[in-house]
């Protein structure tokens, strides 16, 4: 056993565990963090991509013993005090999931990419989710969702109120 | 592998897709790796990115009995400029690769390569150590060190030796690295540099089903033109089409003192194709990785010469 400890949405959470224990399972299983999901568990799926440092990587191909010492970002925590993050009504407004499963794998790439790109094209969107796979639609919507939330994009509410996802992940 | 078991009277049967138990060694030094290695030699592996070491632990392909992992060693991730070249760290992350100011000036092959390479999240983990150690057939890392004419730096305790990148890869998956060593470095000469008094230009092909995937064929040039505008040299480096690295050297012979042209360039590729002597598997025959190899051949010359 080893002795673990990491900053996982803020909070800081000490453990102790098997060292075979991949970051996505002690997510899951130890922090009860189900968000992250678990498709292929060999890194070709992307719906276990989490923020590690503010950078994506696929839980299921991390130790728990790489993690110690980091910050995590889950999906679990990219909704704020005041709602949602501009990214998943990005997401719901353009319908980009249908069964969710691969979804919070897409929104912490999507972060990522809207925060070091706040004006995407639809190509560099397309490249920058290559990573993730979908069964059920087709890509196109979450392409839209992700396109929709980027800096300019309709998240800007017409009283002035609404951040975009750039704002956000810049506080 | 699958563990079948009774659930409330139905037979369930499952992958197992959780890596075996193993001793954990976050080594806080490359002294400590090292004194690990020694100790443990075959029966440990070296955790660096993690990002092909951990799915085969997961598949249980690989079955350490004990993990090293050198990520906690700062020390190994750099990128200097040794002023006949540069000289990159083992741990140095892909993605800083990728976006490092110094390789895009000097040898821009690295992101022609690394752009091309699985995706984001995975090269935000992936060194270039672990990749060359790991040395897979389809891996674009590998046939940039060759093209490039690199060296890799291996230490034991109280040894170093320094190997020819194409003296590295011996086999599919194997490399010269004994038990008890680990890469420290990788050093890229200044023979392929680009510089403002030589013109040097690279271009990495590859063909994979989707963006990301394992190349099915993969092609790493580099070209040094003269100032009469004649190819000086040539180097053709090709994966997918062998175990290893494979270079075109009869396709480079013929490039080497001519004219650029599309006469050239096509026969060049046609004759990198020709030699070749791929093996067929499930995702592409040998005659397909051929075909493919000399159409990425003619398509990575072209615009390397543009």
């Amino acid at each position: 056993m080893i002795e673990v400890q990491l900053v996982v949405n803020g909070a800081e959470r000490r453990a102790t565990v098997e060292p075979r224990r991949t970051l996505a399972d002690f997510l899951r299983e130890d922090l009860v963090l189900t968000g992250t999901h678990l498709g292929c568990e060999h890194g070709v799926c992307g719906a276990c991509t989490v923020l590690v440092d503010g950078v994506s990587a696929r839980s299921c191909l991390m130790l728990i013993g790489q993690a110690s010492g980091t910050e995590i970002t889950t999906i679990e925590g990219l909704a704020g005090a005041d709602g949602f993050h501009p990214l998943q009504e990005a997401m719901r407004d353009s319908h980009a999931f249908q069964c969710g499963f691969c979804t919070p794998g897409f929104m912490m790439v999507a972060v990522e990419l809207l925060r070091d790109n706040p004006h995407p094209t639809e190509a560099e969107v397309r490249a920058a989710i290559s990573g993730n796979l979908c069964r059920c639609t087709g890509y196109q919507s979450v392409v839209a969702g992700i396109l929709q939330a980027a800096d300019g994009g309709p998240a800007h509410r017409a009283d002035g109120t609404g951040r975009t996802a750039t704002d956000a992940g810049r506080s | 592998m699958t563990v079948t078991y009774w659930v409330t009277g139905v037979l369930v049967c499952r992958p197992v897709v959780k890596p075996p138990a193993f001793e954990y060694v976050a080594a806080a030094s490359l002294d400590e790796a090292l004194a690990c290695r020694t100790e443990h030699e075959d029966e440990s592996v070296v955790l660096a990115g993690g990002q092909s070491l951990i799915p085969l632990m997961s598949l249980r392909m690989a079955l350490p009995s004990v993990v090293i992992d050198i990520g906690p060693i700062r020390e190994l991730a750099y990128i200097r400029d040794t002023g006949g070249g540069v000289a990159i760290g083992a741990m140095t992350r892909q993605r800083d690769l990728e976006r490092s100011d110094l390789m895009a000036e000097r040898f821009p092959l690295f992101a022609q390569a690394l752009a091309r390479l699985a995706h984001p999240a995975i090269r935000n983990r992936g060194t270039l150590g672990g990749s060359l150690a790991h040395a897979d057939p389809a891996a674009e890392l590998p046939t940039v060190a060759v093209a490039l004419d690199a060296e890799i730096v291996l230490r034991s305790v109280g040894v170093e030796r320094v190997l020819s990148a194409a003296d590295f890869f011996r086999a599919t998956m194997t490399t010269a690295i004994d038990p008890e060593e680990l890469v420290v470095e990788v050093r890229v000469p200044s023979r392929w540099e680009r510089r403002p008094d030589r013109t040097v230009r690279s271009s990495f092909k590859k063909l994979a089903r989707r963006d990301g995937d394992f190349a099915l064929v993969g092609i790493a040039s580099v070209v040094a033109i003269s100032a009469l505008g004649t190819i000086e040299d040539a180097r053709l480096v090709l994966s997918g089409v062998g175990g290893t690295p494979v270079r075109a050297r009869g396709a480079e012979d013929l490039l080497r003192g001519t004219e650029p042209t599309a006469a050239t360039l096509t026969a060049a590729a046609r004759r990198a194709a020709a030699d070749l002597d791929p093996s067929g598997d499930l995702h592409a025959t040998a005659e397909y990785r051929r075909r493919a190899a000399g159409v990425l051949a003619r398509r990575a010359l072209e615009e390397a010469v543009a």
